[in-house]
């Protein structure tokens, strides 16, 4: 079904040069295509329309550079990218950017997701320098395991122990397709892809609390609640790790968890309250 | 079993204009009175009998309060003076709110109905090397990895988060580009390199970068008359180029690859002089796996 509407955008959006009547032609064909197929299949309306939106962006741009074909060409991009990366900021800072060349020391550890419009460098515009940052599906932290979770295990330490960061942030946020996915997965316990809801399944627990405490919801609200309750269930699986426990008691390390909402335009902000109680002795 | 209390304070969206009390209501900060003896962990206790932790946040303005715990004297805890670092961070998401979400809102509202990157990219979570500064990447344009020295495992090592994320990046989101990008000084290629290290005690690390191992083995074949410090920058080069190997172990991606739907790219960036060299996985068939090292085509060096 994605094959088939990406045909149809292509055909419609071509950046080949063609004869105008035969563009024009096969321009409507394509758009007739596309518009039955979009009221066959209505979920795909959204992914359409921001296929829309992008191509124009791009065919706009081909029009201006009097250009057709580098626009859109990924390495064009990247290398537009670094050259204004180099004039506006590496260039204009030397101080900083000689002092990062010997070592980095960021206050903070940031887990954030992988969606591309949730990087943490924007939304709380950090420079270079100032922040470690994990970025993998929904933001998740697992719990302690040397074997299995390896991967974050290992950010966490060096982040920890060999930067000495003093605050751990983990960022959810609004429309996450990995907590949408960990919604879907049938009770049954079969899976559809390999990799994604082995994954997922992490913050299995903020599900259940989702499912029995807001059943009421509706189903976008309980993805809502779910993408804060998976942070909150992440928060504490930062605690099964001794060093972080450690620094946690020790106060030189804090955590905090966000919630980014960028339909409404919001952040929140709480955090995880770990204290020591004074002991009581029982005595006979 | 704690009672869950979930609070949580709204940073003013709408308002711009006025942070006043509300900083300090974000998180306060309690020392306990040094006389106090240590119990064991409560919370850790707690945790391990209630699977899903509850927690509680903190909504305390700072200020005194005082505890009575059976024969010991009263206690006073104090607040201590932290850097606002989350002060900071409100000031900077108010400022991205009017300065960029708020001017580009229809873009923005497009992009809350869908993305639609073309570039997955796999970096290093170094504070230094993140892509959206060094490559100007804009919401919307990458859906990006980052994981202690950028590396891809192969197929045969099981889940991680890596494929997960580059399952749902390929499969699902159909990017045209997956891009590694390694840098100059990392620390997980140092730790990769210094394995035997006895210094290197710690069994995270280890067993992460233990994935780059072909990496180290071929750069200690071929540059082992080179420094220290020349070595482990082959490595970090080199061990881009395994991760680019190993995405092909993913039959998912390979298909795409043969079909022309997906390039897979190197980048290599030294901020030690500002350089970015990129080259292009040059996909020759299923023999290429067998062979120890890969062809590139398309190199360039910005300087």
């Amino acid at each position: 079904m994605a094959a088939k509407l990406k045909k149809c955008m292509m055909l419609c959006c071509t950046r080949k040069p063609m004869k105008e009547e035969m563009t024009k032609e096969t321009c409507e064909e394509a758009i007739v295509a596309l518009q039955k197929l979009l009221s066959e299949k209505g979920e795909l309306k959204a992914v359409a329309a921001a296929k829309v939106r992008q191509l124009t962006a791009e065919l706009a741009g081909a029009r201006n550079n009097g250009a057709v074909k580098s626009v859109s060409d990924p390495v064009e991009r990247i290398r537009t990218g670094f050259d204004q990366f180099k004039k506006e900021k590496y260039q204009k800072d030397p101080a900083l950017y000689s002092k990062l060349a010997v070592g980095q020391s960021p206050k903070f550890l940031v887990f954030a997701c992988s969606d591309s419009r949730v990087c943490p460098s924007h939304i709380l515009n950090f420079q270079p320098g100032e922040a470690f940052v994990v970025r993998n599906i929904a933001n998740m932290v697992p719990p302690f395991d040397k074997t299995k979770y390896s991967g974050v295990g290992a950010a966490i330490e060096y982040a920890v122990l060999h930067l000495k960061v003093e605050n751990i942030l983990v960022i959810g946020h609004s429309c996450c397709g990995g907590i949408k996915g960990l919604m879907s997965i049938p009770s049954d316990g079969t899976t559809k892809s390999n990799f994604i809801e082995d994954w997922v399944k992490i913050c299995k627990s903020a599900r259940t609390r989702v499912e029995t405490e807001y059943k009421n919801l509706s189903l976008e609200e309980q993805y809502s609640q779910l993408e804060k309750e998976a942070v909150n269930v992440s928060l504490g699986n930062l605690l099964s790790y001794p060093f972080v426990r450690e620094a946690v008691v020790k106060k030189t390390l804090l955590l905090k968890g966000a919630h980014y909402d960028f339909v409404k335009g919001s952040f929140e902000l709480w955090d995880l309250d770990s204290t020591l109680s004074p002991s009581i002795t029982f005595r006979l | 079993m704690a009672q869950a209390l979930f609070q949580s304070s709204f940073l003013a969206c709408s308002d711009l204009s006025s942070n006043s009390s509300k900083g300090s209501d974000i998180f306060g900060s309690q020392l306990r009175s040094p006389e106090i003896e240590l119990s064991q962990l409560r919370f850790l206790s707690c945790y391990k009998r209630n699977p899903t932790l509850r927690l509680k946040a903190l909504m305390e303005s700072p200020g005194l309060a005082q505890d009575t715990v059976d024969d010991k004297p009263k206690v006073t805890r104090m607040i201590k003076e932290v850097p606002d670092h989350f002060k900071e961070l409100k000031h900077r998401f108010l400022s991205f709110k009017k300065d960029k979400y708020l001017s580009n809102l229809e873009h923005y509202n497009g992009l809350a109905e869908a993305q639609v990157p073309k570039f997955m990219v796999i970096a290093c979570a170094d504070s230094r090397v993140c892509p959206s500064s060094i490559l100007g990447f804009q919401p919307g344009e990458a859906f990006v990895v980052r994981n202690v020295a950028n590396l891809v495992p192969p197929h045969e090592n099981g889940p991680t988060e890596t494929n997960a994320a580059l399952e749902f990046a390929v499969n699902s989101l159909e990017v045209e580009n997956v891009l590694v990008v390694g840098h100059s000084c990392c620390g997980g290629i140092k730790a990769l390199m210094s394995l035997e290290d006895e210094a290197i005690s710690s069994s995270f690390i280890k067993n992460w970068v233990i994935a780059g191992k072909p990496a180290r083995l071929q750069t200690k074949a071929v540059a082992s008359d080179l420094n220290f410090d020349q070595q482990c920058r082959h490595c970090e080069k080199e061990s881009i180029n395994r991760s680019l190997m190993n995405l092909l172990t993913y039959p998912w991606i390979e298909e795409r690859v043969i079909r022309g739907k997906l390039s897979i790219h190197g980048g290599y960036y030294d901020f030690t002089d500002c350089t970015f060299e990129k080259w292009t996985l040059d996909y020759k068939g299923s023999t290429m796996l067998s062979e120890s090292s890969c062809s590139i085509k398309n190199r360039e060096f910005w300087a």
